[in-house]
């Protein structure tokens, strides 16, 4: 059968059947087994409305059950186990292996950096394109365009940044444009000193302090008396703490490198091939993309900002910036924690762009390539699975998270 | 307050200049493969595609006819005469007859190639040359002009892409594999989770609160879990990797944003309605038909543009569940990863390739971006 006839069928049979469901479960309670008449009609139709939110939830909750909630304890079950040794029970030895494997900590390492840099990279980019187009003509314009590249797939994405970072022959005209642009600078000219060396020490040097703010901010309280905090927060702010002052040894460290760094002029460069800066040109492509959908939250976020607020503001004598950043950032911060979570969500399940782009070689590799890799390719189902259960721990403080707000606001 | 106004009036520019500085940016990319996939192959590899927008200098090396077939004899010299250029003619700079001196000339120069021998170029790219008959033999005389082309865009590559009956690339068949992916994919699971959504909005039944925390868990929940063990609970139910496995794989997929949509938005309905409804002695089953569901069509429009996208977007589900060994049923996105692989250089393929797979969510977001963004808004945790 052509498959188009087939997906002809196919919604036939599906919204049919569904429908039918719906219809004849629905008649059945009401007309067969607990019929609204006799004597005991009134009983009956208590009974009936029972049980019809069951009706209502029964295929969407076997769909959800079977697609989503199984593969999660099976998945846990088969990375305990060895499928060449026909599915025995083998602890923990997936795991060691994975741990053993250089692969997975340089896919770790890297899924750490982009959870760091891809949701701060489009919150701010987001926040600033919402901030720009808010009261200007032309601003709904303005948010359609950059929120375009949300309907292009990564695959697309990627073969649009691939024509960006394209290497020709140093003899031949560049056709990417970053290294059209890279030749356009010189060894020891002004502008090169400007771009390559102040700019990004600068960059860095802004991105450090933020860190040790935002750091200090968790530190600071834990100074006081520890039942004003609660005692169970302390290990939290101490990982916090921890992972700022790594953040911020790496700026340090990086600011001496390209204090010192001898950059090959006047030579097209392979982008995607320089070990650990290619990790951010892969990251860019997801930055692309996801910058419209922070814009989007945000620039509701902000025109929801009562006007009272910032008029006040202003009647006091606050700058645009003092606005901006003491008025109306605090304002929506909870609408900025909601879209950080939400890219990062995406950010742990980024796959289609490495595995489009470079497929986890020179240094590239994710933990969800790394997994396909591990399932599809080495039919190793037990790594493999391990590493998934590795992604699952990461969502889960998300998950937690979500789940303990949208309770607390249903009450 | 002058002074305020005036602040005021130069940060206005600024902000106009820096929000058209970063939409140029975040345009730039789509334009490139845009621009490119309009272009030859030749063209795509020899300069970038910005410079194609504007005339271009060229250096071109070109070749008369073969005088042994076209010279005529006129005066005792052999004369070949014609038209250097075949379609149209650009401006002609500068041209030279030897690759050491290519500027040597300007049209309408008559060139001496000694003993008598001559050559002129025309600015309308006639030539005429003239010598006796041994020089006017062989191979016809080459001639390197410096012209401006103009900008120059084909369609080619969409028609050798989509309708070259040999077409290599396959995109044709896998551009209707990724819509028969998506549409089943679209409309089963709205109808599936409308229900759902209805009875956890309006229903009331012990367990409802954890049903619905349920479901705001199971928004986060990686597919990538789901991949091994769903693969082998569709090779043990017999279905193996096909459409139907895939259409079911989305379903489930979609469900969750689906039911956490639909039910955000028809709590949000007016209760009196529905109250009414039920005390004129309409069933749940009519309320939901004939009230509830004509209501909630800008939440379900919403969802169906995030599942359209989203399944005709996917790759890693359509890799799992739909493509086997045969590779009949490829989907577009496996088809361009494909061709970076082994047609990594042939940018005039993948770009027209890449737009002809990005057509149409383009078009699906332009045309409904009003739902999308609402849905946006509704279905991030709050």
């Amino acid at each position: 059968m052509h498959p188009a006839l087939q997906g002809l069928l196919t919604i036939v049979i599906g919204v049919g059947g569904c429908v039918g469901y719906f219809y004849f479960s629905n008649q059945i309670l009401d007309k067969v087994i607990f019929p609204a008449r006799g004597e005991n009609a009134g009983r009956n139709i208590n009974r009936a409305n029972m049980v019809r939110p069951w009706l209502f939830l029964l295929p969407a909750l076997i769909a959800l059950g079977l697609y989503l909630a199984y593969p999660v304890f099976e998945t846990l079950r088969l990375s305990l186990t060895d499928r060449d040794a026909d599915g025995a029970f083998v602890g923990l030895a997936n795991y060691r292996q994975m741990l053993d494997e250089p692969k997975f900590w340089e896919a770790l390492q890297n899924n750490m950096l982009w959870l760091i840099v891809v949701p701060a990279a489009s919150t701010a980019f987001g926040l600033l394109a919402a901030q720009l187009s808010d009261r200007i003509k032309w601003g709904n314009i303005a948010k359609s365009l950059i929120f375009m590249p949300m309907a292009i797939s990564f695959v697309g994405a990627a073969v649009i940044w691939k024509l960006v970072y394209d290497t020709r022959p140093i003899e031949q005209d560049q056709i990417g444009v970053l290294n059209a642009v890279w030749l356009l600078f010189d060894e020891g000219s002004i502008w090169s000193t400007i771009f390559l060396t102040i700019l990004p020490i600068l960059f860095l040097a802004v991105f450090a302090i933020v860190v040790a703010l935002i750091g200090w901010l968790f530190v600071k309280p834990m100074f006081r008396s520890a039942e004003k905090i609660g005692a169970a927060t302390i290990p939290l702010r101490l990982l916090v703490a921890a992972g700022g002052a790594w953040l911020i040894w790496e700026s340090v460290t990086s600011i001496i490198g390209i204090a010192g760094a001898d950059l090959p002029y006047g030579e097209p460069q392979t982008w995607l091939t320089i070990p650990f800066w290619n990790n951010f040109f892969l990251m860019v492509v997801l930055v692309w993309i996801q910058t419209g959908f922070a814009m989007v939250i945000l620039s509701a976020a902000l025109r929801g900002i009562p006007e009272e607020t910032i008029e006040a503001a202003i009647v006091d004598g606050a700058n645009p910036f003092q606005v901006f950043f003491k008025i109306k950032v605090p304002q929506i911060m909870g609408t900025i924690v909601v879209v950080w979570t939400t890219i990062t969500i995406v950010v742990l399940k980024v796959f289609d762009i490495v595995f489009a782009m470079t497929n986890g070689q020179w240094e590239t590799q994710v933990l969800a390539n790394y997994m396909y890799d591990k399932l599809f390719r080495a039919n190793d189902w037990g790594v493999g699975s391990a590493s998934a259960m590795v992604i699952m721990l990461l969502v889960t403080p998300i998950l937690v998270w979500n789940v303990y707000n949208a309770r607390k606001e249903m009450r | 307050m002058d002074n305020i106004a005036g602040s005021k009036s130069s940060l206005s520019w600024a902000v106009h200049i820096s929000l058209a500085l970063l939409v140029a940016l975040w345009l730039f990319p789509t334009v490139g493969l845009l621009v490119s996939s309009f272009r030859t192959s030749d063209q795509i590899a020899t300069s970038g595609w910005w410079a194609s927008m504007f005339a271009q200098e060229q250096n071109l090396t070109l070749r008369t006819s073969d005088p042994d077939d076209t010279r005529v004899e006129r005066d005792g010299m052999f004369v070949v005469e014609g038209q250097l250029f075949e379609g149209d003619v650009p401006d002609i700079s500068v041209w030279g007859v030897n690759s050491r001196e290519i500027d040597a000339y300007f049209p309408g120069d008559t060139a001496d190639l000694g003993d008598g021998e001559t050559f002129t170029l025309n600015a309308d790219g006639t030539y005429i040359w003239t010598g006796n008959e041994d020089q006017i033999s062989g191979r016809g005389q080459r001639a390197f002009v410096t012209a401006e082309t103009p900008p120059e865009f084909t369609t080619q590559n969409y028609q050798n892409v989509l309708f070259d009956p040999s077409n290599r690339e396959g995109m044709a068949k896998a551009f209707f594999n990724t819509l028969t992916v998506t549409i089943p994919a679209t409309i089963i699971p709205i109808l599936v989770a409308a229900f759902a959504a209805y009875a956890l909005a309006w229903m009331d039944f012990p367990g409802r609160a954890l049903l619905i925390a349920a479901v705001v868990g199971l928004l986060v929940v990686p597919l990538q879990l789901a991949l091994i063990p769903l693969l082998k609970f569709h090779n043990e139910i017999g279905i193996g990797k096909g459409y139907i496995g895939v259409w079911m794989a989305h379903t489930g997929f979609g469900l969750p944003l689906a039911i956490y949509l639909l039910r955000n938005y028809m709590v949000g309905l007016p209760r009196d309605i529905i109250e009414n409804a039920k005390v004129d002695g309409a069933t749940d089953f009519q309320i939901f038909v004939k009230i509830i569901l004509p209501l909630s069509f800008p939440a379900l429009a919403s969802f169906a543009i995030f599942q359209f996208l989203w399944t005709w977007n996917d790759l890693l589900v359509a890799l799992v569940f739909l493509i086997d060994s045969s590779g009949e049923t490829t989907v577009m996105t496996k088809q361009i990863v494909e061709l970076l692989g082994t047609r990594g250089g042939n940018w005039e393929i993948l770009a027209t390739s890449a737009f002809v797979s990005i057509a149409v969510p383009l078009m699906v977001f332009f045309l409904m971006q009003k739902y999308l963004v609402r849905g946006l808004l509704a279905g991030s945790v709050k």
